[in-house]
Parts: C-alpha cells; sequence; structure tokens
C-alpha cells in the first residue's frame, strides 16, 4: 500500500493505528435478558428487571448473540475458542447500573483472524494488505445520558443497556487514515454479509476506538493515544490525520505525548483530551461468578460455518470467472444488498454481464439521480428481469429499454405492458425499414455518393437515420444488413 | 496478600463510598485478616489441576433470542432517587 507519511521538521513520521471497533449484535432481545433490542423505543420501555440491575437478578446468555459472534469470526478465518468465559469489567458510571459491564477479557470466544483490504476496492489492479485481528469479544453496552435537558441533572435510558456487542479489535498493522478506512468499510461489509451486525453507524450500531500513535520509520513504537466512540469512516480518518498531527508537533516541540483518552469533535475537527481521572482505568477485571464458561459443542460449530453465507471476497470472484469485468465484480460484491439483488436477477433468467451492465449503468443511474438506495428501488429484480428479457428476446431494443425503464421508474407498470400500449416493440419487418432506407438515400444522394466513394463511416450516418425514421423501433442487425445491401 | 491504608482509600474511592480516616484504619485491619485467612488455601498444592467452576457439573444454561421481558418501566423506575418523565435523574456527569 501507499506509504503515508507526516513531515515534520525533524523528518519523516510513521503513524501505527488499531481500531477496536464496536458493533450491535443483531438480535431480537438482548445479552442476557429478553428485553427488546428495539431501536427509538420510548425510555426506560426495553428495560428488564435484569437490566436495571435489580438486587437479586442474574444473567442467561442469549445463544443467538455467541452465535453471531462465531459466524463473524469464522468470516475472517479466526480461531474459534470452543472454551471462553465472561469477566466482570468494574467501573461507576451512571449509564451502567452494574458497577460492572460483562464483558470477555481474559478467554474471549474468538481469537486471532485477519481481514485482507484494499485501497481501493473498485480498482482491481490495488494493492492489498491483510489487517490481522487480535480477538472478537462479546460484552454489553451500557445505557444513554442526556446531559441538555436539565440544569443540574442528566437523564438516564436503560434501553440500550445490556444489548450485545462484539468488540472487534484489529492489532497495530493500520499505516494510514486510507487504510483505516477501507479496513472499516471491508469490516462492515463483512458483518452485513454474515448478519451479524447491520453496520449502521448513524444509529452507532457500529462505532469505533481509535488508538493512534507516531514514530520514526521503522523505530520504536510510540506511546499512543486512544480516541473514543468515531460513529463515522470519514470522522474516523479526520481523527487520525488530526491525532497523528498533533502528536507530531509536540514530540517536536520537546513535549511527549500522554497516554490517555481522547474525545473527537466532528465540528472543530480535532481531538480532545478527556481528562479522566489516572485510575479511572483500574477496572479490577475478575470472572463472573453468575455465568459458567461459555463451551461450543461440535454440532453448535458445525451450524455456524454450514449457515455462513458466500463471503464478498469469493463472490467477486466468482462473478469474474462469470465474465464480469473485475470493475464489476468489485462494486456488486462490495455490499451485501447489492449483490442479492444481482443474484436474484440471475435468478430470475438474466444472463450475467447483461445484467450487471443494467444493474451498474441503469439502475444505479436512476437510483442516484433520485437519491434513493437500492432497497427503495421502484422496481424489484423481476420486473427488471421481464424488461430485459426483451431486450434479449429481441421484442425491444436496446434504446427503447431505456424508455421503458424510464416509465416503469415512474408508473411502476410492467415492462410488456408499456411495451404493449405505447406500440414500441422492435419491427423485424424487412419491407417497411427498405421503403425507408430508399427515401433516405433518395434524400441524401450526396452522401451515397461519398460513402461508395471509399468514405465509411458514413455508414453510420444511415444507420440513424433510418432508426429515426422508423421511431427506434427497428431492429439494429436487420438495419445493418438491409443497409448494406442497399448502399453496396 | 495485604493492603494498606493507600490501597483501602483507593479501593474505596473506586467503588464510590466515603470513608473516614478512621474507618480507614478500622478497614484495614479487618480486610488483612479476611485476606490471612483466605490465604490459607495457599498451602494446598494444586499443580497441575485445573480451576474449578462449579461444585457439581454443569454447564452454561443458553436462552432462546425472543423478547419475553422489558415493558415495566414504572417497575424499573419506582426505586429511583430522582426520575424525570420516562428518565432516571442522576446528578449531572458531563465535564
Amino acid at each position: 500500500m501507499t506509504e503515508y507519511r507526516i513531515q515534520g521538521n525533524t523528518g519523516e513520521w510513521e503513524v501505527v493505528i488499531g481500531l477496536e471497533v464496536h458493533a450491535q449484535v443483531t438480535s431480537e432481545s438482548k445479552l442476557f435478558s429478553g428485553s427488546s433490542t428495539g431501536f427509538g423505543a420510548e425510555p426506560n420501555s426495553h428495560v428488564s428487571l435484569v437490566d436495571a440491575a435489580m438486587p437479586g437478578m442474574l444473567p442467561v446468555p442469549n445463544r443467538e448473540c455467541l452465535r453471531q459472534a462465531v459466524r463473524t469470526g469464522m468470516a475472517i478465518n479466526a480461531q474459534i475458542n470452543r472454551w471462553s468465559r465472561f469477566d466482570r469489567k468494574n467501573y461507576f458510571y451512571a449509564d451502567l447500573p452494574q458497577g460492572y459491564q460483562i464483558s470477555q477479557l481474559y478467554h474471549p470466544i474468538v481469537g486471532e483472524g485477519e481481514i485482507e483490504v484494499t485501497l481501493n476496492e473498485k480498482d482491481p489492479d490495488s494493492p492489498t494488505k491483510k489487517i490481522g485481528i487480535e480477538r472478537i469479544h462479546v460484552e454489553q453496552d451500557a445505557g444513554k445520558l442526556m446531559h441538555d435537558q436539565h440544569p443540574t441533572m442528566s437523564f438516564v435510558d436503560l434501553n440500550r443497556s445490556g444489548v450485545a456487542l462484539m468488540e472487534i479489535v484489529s492489532r497495530p498493522d493500520i499505516s494510514s487514515p486510507q487504510e483505516a478506512g477501507a479496513y472499516l468499510k471491508k469490516l462492515r461489509s463483512i458483518l452485513r454479509y454474515v448478519g451479524s451486525c447491520d453496520g449502521n453507524m448513524e444509529q452507532g450500531s457500529m462505532r469505533a476506538d481509535v488508538n493512534v500513535s507516531v514514530r520514526k520509520p521503522g523505530g520504536e513504537l510510540g506511546t499512543r493515544t486512544e480516541t473514543k466512540n468515531v460513529n463515522s469512516i470519514r470522522f474516523m480518518m479526520q481523527a487520525i490525520e488530526y491525532e497523528a498531527q498533533r502528536q507530531v508537533d509536540l514530540i517536536e516541540s520537546g513535549g511527549a505525548v500522554v497516554q490517555e483518552t481522547r474525545l473527537f469533535d466532528a465540528n472543530k475537527m480535532e481531538t480532545r483530551s478527556m481528562r479522566s481521572k489516572e485510575d479511572a482505568h483500574d477496572y479490577r477485571y475478575f470472572p463472573d461468578p453468575d455465568l459458567l464458561p461459555v463451551e461450543l459443542d461440535d454440532a453448535f460449530l458445525e451450524e455456524c460455518r454450514a449457515s455462513l453465507p458466500e463471503l464478498p471476497d469469493a463472490k467477486r470472484i466468482r462473478y469474474e470467472a462469470m465474465g464480469l469485468t473485475a470493475y464489476n465484480a468489485a462494486v456488486l460484491t462490495a455490499e451485501a444488498e447489492t449483490a442479492f439483488w444481482f443474484e436474484d436477477l440471475l435468478a430470475e433468467g438474466v444472463d450475467a454481464k447483461q445484467g450487471s451492465n443494467w444493474l451498474m449503468s441503469e439502475l444505479f443511474g436512476a437510483l442516484n439521480k433520485t437519491g434513493k438506495t437500492l432497497d427503495e428501488s421502484p422496481v424489484n429484480p423481476k420486473q427488471a428481469a421481464e424488461l430485459l428479457g426483451l431486450v434479449s428476446d429481441g421484442t425491444i431494443s436496446g434504446s427503447i429499454s431505456k424508455q421503458v425503464f424510464e416509465i416503469m421508474l415512474e408508473t411502476g407498470q410492467a415492462a410488456s405492458a408499456i411495451v404493449e400500449e405505447k406500440g414500441l416493440k422492435q419491427t423485424s419487418d424487412t419491407g417497411a425499414i427498405e421503403a425507408e432506407i430508399v427515401k433516405i438515400m433518395a434524400a441524401n444522394e450526396d452522401k451515397v455518393a461519398e460513402y461508395r466513394s471509399g468514405k465509411d463511416k458514413l455508414f453510420g450516418f444511415f444507420v440513424g437515420q433510418t432508426m429515426k425514421a422508423m421511431q427506434g423501433k427497428a431492429n439494429p442487425q436487420i438495419i445493418n444488413d438491409l443497409l448494406k445491401k442497399a448502399l453496396g | 496478600m495485604s493492603v494498606d491504608k493507600d490501597t483501602v482509600n483507593k479501593i474505596a474511592r473506586l467503588s464510590r463510598i466515603a470513608i473516614s480516616d478512621a474507618e480507614a484504619d478500622k478497614m484495614v485491619g479487618e480486610l488483612n485478616g479476611i485476606l490471612a485467612w483466605v490465604e490459607q488455601l495457599g498451602e494446598v498444592d494444586v499443580i497441575g489441576v485445573e480451576p474449578m467452576t462449579a461444585v457439581i457439573p454443569n454447564t452454561l444454561r443458553l436462552r432462546d433470542d425472543v423478547v419475553t421481558d422489558g415493558d415495566v418501566r414504572d417497575k424499573v423506575l419506582a426505586n429511583a432517587p430522582a426520575k424525570e418523565g420516562s428518565f432516571f435523574g442522576v446528578p449531572k456527569v458531563i465535564e
């Protein structure tokens, strides 16, 4: 990958980045209780006595949350630990009613794995790099605090308290903001394929803690800072740029980086120290006595593996083998929803090349214009397949199909109904086409002469004129054949 | 293993328990008594013995992913020292 260097007064600096990504596990109920995980509910309505940490309440783990963590681990070729354990991470804060978070420090459910990223996923020649994953563990989310509703009080909503998170910890293998962005995108894509997290950063289902340090190229690792809870890929890249430059400036002006927790302020585009007390990180972890160790058996692991979908890298290679360009294959597989849409189209009998070209130019073009996502597409794969079928069986021409598609987008009518109603069927009536050709040749005698004297390029002019006279409905192959005959 | 007064004060601070100087002194003695008592276990040779997680053979029970609880806001808020509408109220904790 391209080398990212910060130019300081004392020479070049390189940046060392590690990411801890918190991904909310897709599940109906919470990690240790039967409360709903639904987003946007009335405050404190999705809270049970377990989530509120009432005395005597005991946690019972949700099988699905463990299953999704294991499937995610398998998707990044990670070691799956058949034996893992929950620990208590002790700290006091108003959003944490238990006074501890149930997490996994010593024995996480997923061990080492890796993710391969490319800096530009749309460029098949872009270099790739493997980013190591140190571990994935499962833990509880905290509640939400609101500070601006009352002069002296903060308000607490525990709806999120106890929702399952996967913490996905990378190795410090990332060496530029661009690589960090590519890593987060790829990770999000994998999570969405697996179905273990919706990857929705705006709603907070995925957020990153960013560890950054700087050093002279190849030198000893510097002291790192951790910027907490960054909730977009763009912000994360900005936070890294700012933080790396700040550290370089600090060191070069004779200061030293302090290991601390920082916040990213998206308005000012800067990171700030959270100035937490020195012993805030004394978490006094110990095994949670309320929970036995997690032991996964063969049947459980087998089901996890069998239920994994084809993942983006494998899909991309298969699409290329089907004859798609590397670019199309990369774009269609980057997001699960695009790949699934494309595959639904193929399942309706559409040719892979025709389908991919149409999807990338016509459908994406139309969605872009109207600012819609694929999920909101007014045309579904079945309807699209009907349209493309009319082109491939010669009923309509490619150019007419664009007109038909526009009408489909507006009215939601079926392609065949539009073709019927507007009389757009392509004609292979050689008599009608020949009659037009005669007229055009008569009206353009000079051009006919030029063509016959060797100006081959004029052929396109005659095709265009004939197609125009036929109102776009003539079969282009037949026009070609007849023109060649007529012009001699 | 034993604790000194600084450690006792630190644990108290981390636990958000206010203790007076006199209480801290008393606590040092009590905690060290407890630690010494537990430390007797150190006399047992456990080399090669796996840590035990349950007295009887037992495995972790798991739940199915179904919503079976919640929607008890009034119960949850009933004992709150302060509440405002549907929220718990706590002293402002922003820096």
